[in-house]
């Protein structure tokens, strides 16, 4: 039953969007209040419509329902629950199914909450949500319906990817959609604010909480999957530069460009049609970053669902969203009004720069991600663009951007004058130099990198502290106070920054002092490496719930206490294929990664990594996420919290 | 002129689109299917290993062979390394081209794991591996004895992948004429 009651809710769905999106904006264009609260019930039936198709496949997934053709490839009764549940989107359909409920979730949200907003942009955004909602729902019923029957039934079914079955991917794809997604609100609010020909404070005051809210799961997303690939895929790396990543990390450099943008929007009215522009931007990289991979026009180890067929119907609402959207830009965007006027040397003019970066590396990885595609196109040559191409186009970009990332709060707003702002970096800069000096005394002159990078993540670090350092010493009378009123948005900005000092710490240690060595052993055998003995206790055979594993045990001595490692090479007979578990040891000075591969008759292959400091690249990301949420629950930014609407485009500052 | 400024967006995109719908049709993990059974493109590499021979086409023919695109960069190399050793021990003639890589870092690369490789040439600037149809490394071919690629292995060698595909592969070009 499940099966039917979810496809009949999807359809409900889909006709509620057509609604949704017609409706407001035909309400809004002839002042029609009627029709606007029609867009709001429609986006709030949605929601729940979509809600319960996502239930009715998920109960599918989780009883074992194997007449359902989705559940009986992707389940199997030996798999773990919580793996049953998770494979409800470990599947392409099942993965598009969480992308629409996200969606239609946002869009319930905006009619629930949307309230305080001029009821016809609220009506507009519904409108713009609407189209891209029915755009989605009749892809994911078209070309990829989840709730395909099969006719006879299975007695057992396939099995999920084993790849697939582990904790952190199933946190995975929910994460890194919704900061897909969340990103879909800042383009609706863009595509409204063009059919509007307005920007006002309101209209900043709701996007930069839902950018925000977008840029958070993202950041955690980008890194969880970084750590997913370093303990799953066996191979000890951290970043592979492989397509799909890529297309998270594009919308997540142009969602960062956003973020301070709409803060200068919010604060001071400027940078109007830039932040719209980047708003459309960063959601069609959005798109791009969900389903490109999926067409078959690129090739990666992520590729799980490659067909040609979806790849059309995925380009041609690619090319609707973002074509009509940045044509309309071309069109009304001129017309919109930009605020104040800011001197060079000043908050503005750092994120202005910032902005500059951002895409600029955004364009890096877009070149070295789709050039392949052109190039074969124009000379049919096919080419590949490896690690190499980013060593020398994205780090000489980065770096300069992660020098100017302490400026930027260091910076007043509307203008300032360079020499005190050195003079404000002076304990940074220091610090930095205290950095440079130690990393070439222990690494010589060859380690002029290294140095450079540690000095780098010393002057973040210390930079971002200093904001709060230097807020709570001026009230160091009321202490207590003056950290209690301290606002969340500085608090948080500190956290992120921070977060960057450290995965640039991270970066840094190991890039530069990573070893790794790769030998035959025996049961008993020790070998020595870097700075430990490592000797194979045991190598034998153990039992899972849905696969057989051959299990090396370790004996680490040496840097501490000895402990055991176990690295183990699983076979899961029903998908017919074999995963690798790293035995990892973490510390925060570095980890040591052990992982087991193929037999031979002189014993097994063992490869062994040294990755000084390299968990702080995840501590970094998330510490980056969690700078972001304190800075969202900030007063400032709650939604609703501010009523009073000033156009700030109908006033602008004088330049001086 | 402020106009077509901000009309600039739609039409960079526009290009952009048109790329992606060509693109569409490509599978890229096919070889160009000019390549099978046709001669291996004519190539003259210098050496890896300092002070060795390097690696030309006319290497290749007489026996039938393996050629590895390998490079210090990849990480799917390192899985795919020990594997190799284990052909080399078995005899199976095996020939290396450092791919897009520092000649030093192919070079260090083969003294820390180990040196699979009848001959070894740097393809610094990817031109031979652009001419064979190489993607992505690891990537590797089957060459028969008159020195014509016949087949185009792409990713890791596995013990699966000799044992299901190359390995019987070999056998039977080995016994062709």
């Amino acid at each position: 039953m499940s099966a039917e009651v979810g496809q009949f809710a999807l359809i409900l769905a889909l006709l509620l969007a057509l609604v949704q999106a017609v409706a407001p904006l035909w309400g809004a264009h002839r002042g029609d209040g009627v029709l606007m609260a029609v867009g709001r019930q429609a986006a709030l039936l949605q929601a729940v419509f979509v809600s319960v198709a996502f239930g009715c496949l998920a109960y599918a997934f989780v009883t074992c329902d194997f007449s359902v053709s989705l559940v009986a490839q992707h389940s199997n009764t030996a798999q773990p629950a919580p793996y049953r549940f998770a494979a409800t989107w470990g599947s392409h359909e099942g993965s598009m199914l969480l992308w629409v409920l996200i969606l239609a979730l946002c869009g319930g949200v905006l009619g629930a909450f949307g309230g305080t907003l001029r009821e016809t942009l609220q009506a507009r955004v519904l409108g713009v949500q609407g189209m891209i909602a029915a755009s989605f729902h009749g892809f994911l019923l078209f070309t990829s319906n989840p709730f395909l029957r099969l006719d006879p039934a299975p007695l057992e079914g396939m099995e999920l990817n084993p790849l697939l079955q582990d904790p952190g991917l199933v946190m995975h794809p929910p994460v890194l959609y919704a900061g897909y997604v969340g990103f879909s609100v800042a383009f609706c609010f863009a595509v409204a604010a063009l059919i509007e020909g307005r920007v006002d404070a309101a209209w900043a005051r709701w996007v930069r909480p839902w950018v925000l809210a977008a840029w958070i799961p993202l950041t955690l997303g980008i890194t969880l999957g970084s750590a997913w690939a370093y303990y799953e895929l066996g191979w000890g790396g951290w970043w592979f530069w492989d397509p799909v990543e890529n297309a998270s990390l594009m919308p997540w450099l142009l969602g960062t460009a956003l973020l301070h943008s709409a803060l200068v929007l919010e604060r001071r009215g400027a940078l109007v049609s830039w932040t719209i522009l980047l708003c459309i931007l960063t959601f069609s990289l959005s798109l791009v970053g969900t389903f490109l991979v999926r067409s078959g026009i690129l090739t990666s180890v992520h590729a799980f669902a490659v067909d040609p067929k979806r790849g059309v119907y995925v380009l041609g609402i690619i090319a609707l969203t973002t074509g009509l959207s940045l044509a309309l830009y071309g069109w009304r965007a001129p017309a919109i009004r930009s605020g104040a006027l800011f001197q060079p040397v000043s908050r503005e003019g750092g994120i202005t720069l910032n902005n500059l970066f951002l895409t600029a590396l955004c364009a890096t990885v877009f070149l070295g991600t789709f050039s392949p595609v052109f190039i074969e196109m124009l000379n049919k040559d096919k080419i590949s663009v490896g690690p190499p191409y980013y060593a020398r186009t994205f780090a000489p970009l980065a770096i300069p951007l992660l020098a100017l990332v302490v400026f930027g709060p260091l910076l007043n707003w509307k203008r300032d004058d360079w020499r005190a702002v050195m003079k404000r970096a002076r304990v940074p800069a220091a610090m930095a130099a205290a950095a440079i000096v130690l990393g070439l005394a222990f690494n010589g002159l060859k380690g002029v990198v290294t140095a450079a990078g540690l000095g780098l993540a010393a002057w973040l670090i210390v930079g971002s502290a200093l904001i709060l350092v230097r807020r709570w010493w001026a009230g160091r009378a009321y202490l207590a106070r003056s950290i209690r009123t301290t606002p969340r948005s500085i608090v948080g900005l500190t956290l992120a920054h921070a977060g960057l000092g450290l995965l640039t710490l991270g970066i840094t240690g190991v890039t530069a002092w990573e070893s790794d060595k790769v030998l035959s052993m025996r049961e008993g055998d020790t070998v020595a490496f870097a700075g430990r003995t490592l000797t194979l206790t045991a190598f034998e055979t153990v039992q899972g719930p849905n696969y057989q594993a051959r299990e090396a045990r370790f004996t680490v001595k040496g840097q501490g206490a000895p402990y055991v490692l176990s690295s183990q090479k699983r076979f899961y007979p029903t998908a017919q294929s074999q995963t690798t578990e790293a035995g990892i040891k973490v510390t925060p000075l570095g980890n040591l990664y052990v992982s087991v591969g193929e037999e031979s008759p002189t014993g097994v292959v063992v490869r062994l990594w040294n990755h000084p400091l390299i968990v702080w690249i995840w501590i970094g990301g998330f510490l980056m996420g969690a700078g972001g949420a304190v800075s969202l629950s900030d007063r400032r930014l709650r939604l609703g919290a501010a009523t009073k609407v000033v156009p700030v485009s109908a006033q602008p500052a004088p330049a001086e | 002129m402020r106009r077509l400024l901000f009309l600039a967006p739609v039409v960079v995109f526009v290009a952009v689109l048109i790329g992606f719908f060509a693109g569409l049709g490509r599978d890229p993990t096919l070889l160009p299917s000019t390549m099978i059974d046709k001669p291996v493109p004519a190539f003259s590499l210098p050496p890896v290993r300092p002070e060795a021979q390097g690696f030309a086409t006319t290497d290749l023919g007489g026996e039938p062979a393996l050629v590895n695109f390998y490079a210090s960069w990849c990480a799917a190399c390192r899985i795919e390394h020990p594997f190799l050793m284990r052909l080399r021990s078995q005899g199976v003639t095996l020939h290396g081209v450092d791919w897009k890589d520092e000649r030093e870092a192919g070079f260090k690369w083969l003294a820390d794991r180990g040196d699979p490789y009848v001959r070894v040439g740097h393809d610094g600037s990817g031109r031979t591996g652009i001419d064979m149809g190489v993607s992505a490394v690891p990537e590797t071919f089957v060459v028969d004895k008159r020195g014509r690629v016949r087949y185009r292995h792409v990713g890791a060698i596995t013990a699966e992948v000799w044992e299901q595909k190359l390995g019987p592969m070999m056998e039977k070009l080995r016994a062709e004429l």
